[in-house]
């Protein structure tokens, strides 16, 4: 019941995406990744709300707007937890979790300012060495890139 | 492995590995021959390495190749802007297998997905060397007559030495017991202790290396950098606490050597060179016919 009456502290949307479970503190990053604070739609957002789970969490709500997977793998990076609610005439229509990927190409940058890939124009390839407490070794200097450092192209 | 590029020491095989080490026992035989007289290298040092550079060049010219190439970037195209992309594309053009020494970590990966010819890392920055590796092993299995079960004691610099990591990295492949001696603040990195964990294999941290010699049956020893210490006076006390003097090995093993990657400072005395322990010119000698060794598998000469 209580998790309803929260949900109602940011406004319901019509058609669009409710990213859920976001961590507080990733709140502004995910809305950078998905580059949302140059997007014309509305965009509503709550960050330290009370969540029985994770203690607090954050939310945004996009209106028209659905996500591609690899727009949502780059959110996975920051918010491991988040769920995906795509909404449709206020109902929703599919529910799903993001999942941390495998592999991460292209989105974000290596740790090491010695790496290739910050000197020569070269997509970044990681293997996600460990998924929950992020750890990305990048296919070509083979240091790690922690969730703590992450930076995105 | 015809045209297999050498980045990292785990792009090959334990078993390719081996057959480098095999390989380069016949070139130890019989150092002199012509079966790369067809053949042109390019040895690109983008920063200056004498011993790789001299290694990688006098393995060729005994073998009657050709070499082509710079010693340093500064009066080449890297110098005008030119890409690494770009230089390697061109300079593929003009050789059969590309040598290449780069400060920027990652470039031999990467020169090797973009090239043509194969590509053969002589050191890309404080990442990988693995050319070294082989000699190193081949160092090892020449003065033990086996690489199995052996005990390596590692001493000095563990956290940024590349030689160390990737030996550390190869031997986990051979049931080693590793004894690892450095100051504190130098310690090997999670990342290559990994490795070691992952083989259930055992292995002890010192800080002291006088309690790892009598039961070693390789000394590896490296050196000890000023820039990695702020403080100038740690690295004076850190300095003095590595040395290898003669009198320390006189307990040791028959089967025991002293390995370095070279270059030595001041961590190995002089006085060692003289005794029959001290192994490290003829590790920098293998490193000839180790070359020799790889550049023909890779070329398909054997």
């Amino acid at each position: 019941m209580s998790e309803k009456i929260k949900e109602l502290k940011v406004s319901a949307i019509e058609n669009g995406t409710v990213i859920d479970h976001i961590p507080s503190h990733a709140v502004f990053q995910v809305i950078r990744i998905l580059k949302l604070d140059s997007f014309d739609n509305m965009v509503l957002f709550a960050t330290n709300l009370e969540s029985k789970k994770y203690g607090t969490k954050g939310l945004i709500k996009v209106s028209n707007k659905y996500f591609l997977p690899e727009e949502l793998n780059k959110i996975a990076l920051v918010a491991p937890h988040a769920s995906i609610i795509e909404i449709k005439d206020f109902q929703v229509s599919s529910k799903k979790i993001v999942e941390t990927p495998d592999h991460v190409n292209g989105i974000v940058r290596c740790f090491n300012p010695n790496c290739v890939t910050n000197h020569e124009q070269v997509t970044t390839r990681f293997t996600v060495v460990e998924k929950e407490d992020l750890r990305l070794k990048c296919h070509f200097c083979e240091k790690i890139t922690r969730r703590s450092n992450i930076e995105f192209k | 492995m015809k045209n297999k590029s050498l980045v990292s020491i785990n792009d090959y095989t334990k078993e390719e590995q081996l057959r480098v080490l095999e390989l380069a026992r016949e070139f130890e035989k019989n150092p002199v021959q012509t079966i790369l007289q067809d053949y042109v290298v390019a040895s690109l040092f983008f920063e200056p390495s004498t011993r790789t550079r001299l290694s990688f060049e006098s393995a060729v010219n005994r073998l009657g190749g050709k070499v082509i190439g710079f010693s340093e970037a500064s009066n080449t195209s890297v110098k005008k802007g030119e890409s690494l992309r770009d230089t390697i594309l061109t300079i593929a053009n003009y050789s059969d297998l590309i040598v290449m020494r780069n400060p920027v970590e990652g470039s031999a990966r990467f020169a090797s997905e973009i090239s043509p010819v194969p590509i053969i890392n002589a050191g890309d920055g404080a990442n990988q060397h693995p050319t070294q590796t082989l000699l190193d092993l081949y160092s090892i299995l020449k003065t033990q007559g086996t690489l199995d079960n052996l005990h390596v004691a590692f001493v000095g610099d563990l956290k940024y030495g590349r030689t160390v990591h990737s030996l550390v990295i190869a031997l986990c492949n051979f049931n080693t017991t590793f004894h690892l001696v450095s100051p504190l603040e130098l310690k090997l990195p999670s990342s290559v202790k990994m490795h070691i964990k992952e083989k259930n294999l055992n292995y002890h941290q010192y800080t002291d290396m006088e309690e790892v010699i009598p039961n070693a049956d390789v000394l590896y020893m490296t050196r000890i950098q000023r820039e990695r210490f702020s403080d100038p006076l740690e690295y004076e006390r850190i300095k003095n606490s590595y040395n290898l003097h003669h009198d320390m090995i006189l307990n040791t093993k028959d089967n025991f050597r002293v390995l370095h990657p070279l270059p030595r400072v001041t961590e190995i005395d002089i006085n060692v060179d003289s005794s029959p322990k001290a192994y490290y010119f003829e590790q920098a000698l293998n490193g000839v016919y180790v070359r020799q060794a790889l550049m023909s598998l890779i070329l398909g000469l054997h």
